[in-house]
């Protein structure tokens, strides 16, 4: 190809590089932006109020004389427990659209993001529907919360 | 003119892109199908069932998807005083993959089938392709309908359906329902007089959740397109409808309509922002196959039966992307075809 024919290409490229860009800036204008101070605020109240309730439940636990390591233990479960029920009421979703953060973040929405595709799936089986795509939305937070764990630990392990 | 095998051959191609039929095909009979919350929208009055919820007491979407289709194929048949066997072909499609629901919602009629993929421009694409059967003198009656779930879309496409998300608020909600149509070289009803073949037009956008501004270009190219070669100005049509661009998609058309020089804000409306109210929270509007299948198929035929409307233009819209497409970081591929329907 001789530069002339390759030049012309590039210009073309660039071209249709800067409609594109035109016409994204345009669809940006346009596009209803996200009510940020609502959301933060729906974020910080609803992801407050389910580590308050935590910091309850583990208190509790330790009053009833159980090591600190042990209440905290059965905090997280009993969490999962009402994370995974709420979304069999279908009441998680709907908190999730306005709280967004706020109730993705704790472990309840941890649970929610394996009930949800469990439930989801169930008509394909136990098996390949289930068994298969309870992992699908935590699978990767799984994958990269252990990568991140393992390099953190080998960190510790060379500093010490 | 050039000879055909045949005989004396009518060119009923015009310009580039479009074509203009000699005998117009009738839309003798419509019929539609929608989920409950559709039927507490806009359009009640304008559906022929509205399902109490989103299995219908089925066992699964899709099931219940299929459910609406063959409801509304044998429900516009038997409005057309037809029976189904009448019908020489039937043309439809969904946005399932492998056309899951049409599938298996044509598996009982046990009729000759053409399925069509054309994502929420199928409606439009099965009643141009439709037309050009009758037109082209190889079919005296056909059925052709779209359908689309909200629930089963939601999951092949996005998320499982009690996953706590937040939507954008420039997306849009996936229709629950289905539109038929029957279409017949005679009888009464409003005519597909002329129609346009888009082109697969992609202004780089990426974000599968901003469908309306992804699909916009396309609606515009084929808009222009049509008035081009049919040398219509907008004026000529009473109204224009594009399927589901939603309130983003809209303006956008509008503006780059603006742009060539033509004026369309006074007679344009698209569906996907006629079919939910305000307050339902759907955001930007409805998408899906059978936004532009269910308001066409109630509202706008019958605006037509009435002569509200005498002559309009038909866009249908469609994002042609899969999970794959977008998983691998390409942009949305558009298109959009257009029927002039005229009383």
């Amino acid at each position: 190809m001789s530069n002339e024919m390759i030049s012309k290409q590039s210009k073309e490229q660039l071209k249709q590089q800067m409609k594109q860009q035109e016409y994204q800036d345009k669809v940006d204008i346009l596009t209803p932006k996200p009510p940020l101070l609502k959301n933060i605020c729906w974020a910080f109240v609803v992801g407050g109020l389910i580590c308050t309730f935590g910091q309850y439940i583990t208190d509790y636990f330790a009053m009833l004389g159980l090591s600190k390591k042990e209440a905290s233990s059965y905090t997280t479960v009993v969490l999962v427990f009402l994370g995974a029920l709420f979304t069999g009421l279908g009441v998680y979703d709907e908190l999730g659209k306005r709280a967004g953060a706020g109730s993705v973040i704790p472990i309840t929405g941890f649970a929610n993001s394996i009930v949800a595709p469990a439930m989801e799936f169930k008509r394909e089986g136990y098996v390949f529907g289930v068994g298969a795509k309870m992992f699908v939305i935590a699978g990767p937070v799984l994958v990269y919360g252990m990568i991140t764990a393992f390099i953190v630990g080998v960190i510790y392990w060379i500093r010490q | 003119m050039d000879k055909a095998i045949g005989g004396e051959k009518v060119n009923k191609k015009r310009g580039k892109q479009s074509l203009v039929f000699a005998s117009p095909p009738i839309i003798t009979s419509t019929a539609n199908i929608v989920g409950p919350m559709e039927g507490e929208g806009l359009l009640q009055e304008y559906f022929d069932y509205i399902m109490p919820d989103n299995l219908n007491n089925l066992e699964s979407w899709e099931q219940c998807e299929s459910y609406m289709m063959e409801r509304a194929i044998k429900t516009a048949v038997n409005k057309d005083n037809s029976t189904m066997e009448m019908i020489d072909c039937i043309l439809a499609g969904d946005l399932l993959n492998q056309l899951m629901s049409t599938h298996f919602a044509v598996r009982k009629l046990n009729r000759p089938f053409l399925g069509l993929y054309g994502a929420c421009s199928t409606m439009v694409e099965s009643l141009l392709l439709g037309a050009m059967f009758l037109d082209g003198g190889f079919a005296n009656k056909v059925a052709v309908a779209a359908s689309s779930h909200h629930d089963a879309a939601e999951r092949q496409y996005r998320f499982p359906s009690e996953l706590g998300v937040q939507r954008p608020l420039g997306s849009q909600w996936t229709v629950t329902g289905s539109g038929a149509a029957v279409l017949s070289i005679l009888g009464n009803g409003p005519r597909i007089t002329a129609a346009t073949i888009g082109k697969i037009v992609d202004y780089g956008i990426k974000d599968p959740n901003a469908m309306g501004s992804a699909m916009a270009p396309a609606a515009s190219d084929t808009l222009l397109r049509h008035l081009q070669d049919t040398e219509r100005a907008p004026e000529y049509y009473d109204m224009i409808f594009t399927g589901d661009l939603g309130s983003v998609g809209k303006q956008l058309v509008i503006q780059l309509m603006q742009e060539k020089g033509m004026d369309i804000s006074s007679n344009y409306q698209d569906c996907g922002c006629m079919i939910y109210r305000e307050e339902q929270d759907t955001h930007a509007g409805a998408s899906g196959c059978a936004s532009s299948a269910v308001v066409f198929s109630g509202y706008i035929y019958r605006a037509l039966m009435t002569n509200k409307l005498k002559k309009i233009l038909l866009l249908g819209t469609g994002s042609l992307h899969s999970t794959t497409s977008y998983q691998q970081k390409e942009s949305i591929p558009c298109i959009a075809h257009a029927v002039a329907v005229e009383v």
